[in-house]
């Protein structure tokens, strides 16, 4: 999927404090431990992908084949499955917040931070290419929070949260709440070590966007339907975005929410709170 | 591009490796599932492969079909969509049980 939106390089992504401006630039862990191979690609991007059928002329000689029946994405599910070890063995839930830009990821996790941090530790780990705008307005929550910015890259991958909660350092028995990039085609490919993906829609998006990017809706564990408080001034069925979520991930969580007024929140937050008592 | 980019990190350290002067062909196995256009894979691969060993490679990319399985029948078909119903009985209770792979399945390498 990435590779139709020629984002960059994982090694770009920076880590940020709340208010820390571009200068704070952590040497860059490429690779989690040991990893002997650098990133030296990639900087080009000037164009020179015409070249698509290449004619070679083997001269006769017989390369060499080699079998290696290797997944592509198994460096990321290797390191997304360290992650996850790490935080069972700290009974941490973590949630994997996706969704279009502008749907209301940072205005859900301002409202149900509040709601939570009595009960248990919260941190997040917020996701996006540029800025520390959202990581300053969860930090003005009071609890700990990592911006990442991916620089060109449209999704957060393994190796950003892994360096990330080596920063953050979460609490035992907290709740993690990592804001991916807005996009909702790459980040469903790349596991973070989650337990569960949270797909956040907002009634101003279409009723019909669980079809038009199945993978998301597929992957997603839990469906969150925002911004019901303008259903009276769009044309937007409930029943049918529903609908059309089950039909692609048949055993999604679904809530109907605003943010704004508070509407149906409190279904998700009991939800949750069950959730973290199963954890 | 970050997955054209994986691809080439896991064939440069095998070729490696095997002592490679140079990658020549890179079979890829695609899933109809995987969420993967070969078309976007092969714009982005020469620029993903500049610079390394897998510079000149021929990429060849088989696409596999996906395959359902109705849980009410039991009855096994190919669908290319979340969405199917089962052509046997109707049923919406589909799951997809293959399809969903992404393999570098072998490389080949030139000593020179």
């Amino acid at each position: 999927m990435c590779d139709t939106c020629g984002c960059g390089p994982e090694g770009e992504a920076v880590l940020r404090r709340p208010g820390e401006g571009s200068g704070h630039n952590h040497e860059h862990h490429h690779h989690a431990e040991g990893g002997g191979h650098q990133h030296l690609h990639g900087e080009n991007g000037d164009g020179h992908a015409h070249h698509e059928v290449h004619h070679h002329a083997h001269e006769g000689r017989a390369g060499r084949k080699i079998g290696m029946e290797q997944d592509v994405l198994r460096e990321n599910n290797l390191l997304a499955e360290r992650n996850r070890g790490y935080f069972e063995a700290k009974h941490m839930l973590v949630l994997n917040f996706l969704s279009s830009p502008g749907s209301g990821k940072t205005s859900l996790l301002e409202k149900t931070i509040p709601a939570l941090r009595d009960v248990v530790p919260v941190a997040v780990i917020e996701g996006d290419q540029q800025t520390t705008n959202d990581a300053d307005r969860i930090g003005a929550l009071g609890v700990p929070v990592i911006q990442v910015n991916t620089g060109t890259g449209c999704h957060l991958d393994a190796l950003m949260i892994n360096r990330a909660v080596k920063e953050l350092e979460p609490a035992d028995n907290s709740l993690l709440c990592i804001e991916n990039v807005g996009n909702l085609v790459c980040p469903a490919m790349f596991d973070l070590g989650e337990a569960l993906k949270v797909v956040v829609i907002s009634v101003t998006e279409g009723d019909d966007k669980p079809l038009k990017y199945p993978y998301m809706f597929h992957e997603a564990d839990v469906c969150i339907l925002n911004k019901t408080d303008l259903l009276p001034y769009v044309e937007f069925s409930a029943e049918t975005c529903r609908e059309n979520a089950m039909r692609v991930g048949h055993d999604i969580e679904w809530f109907e929410v605003s943010v704004k007024t508070g509407d149906g929140l409190d279904q998700w937050l009991d939800w949750l709170k069950t959730r973290l008592e199963r954890r | 591009m970050s997955v054209a980019l994986s691809i080439v990190d896991a064939v440069e350290e095998k070729a490696r490796l095997e002592g490679a002067g140079r990658i020549s062909e890179i079979e890829l196995v695609v899933g109809r599932m995987a969420g993967i256009q070969p078309e976007s894979l092969k714009f982005c691969f020469p620029a993903a492969a500049r610079g390394t060993l897998a510079e000149d490679a021929v990429l060849l990319i088989e696409e596999r079909e996906a395959l359902g399985s109705c849980a009410d029948c039991g009855s096994t078909f190919p669908v290319s969509f979340y969405l199917v119903e089962c052509p046997r009985c109707r049923s919406l209770g589909v799951r997809v049980v293959s399809g969903d792979e992404f393999l570098i399945q072998s490389i080949t390498i030139e000593e020179e």
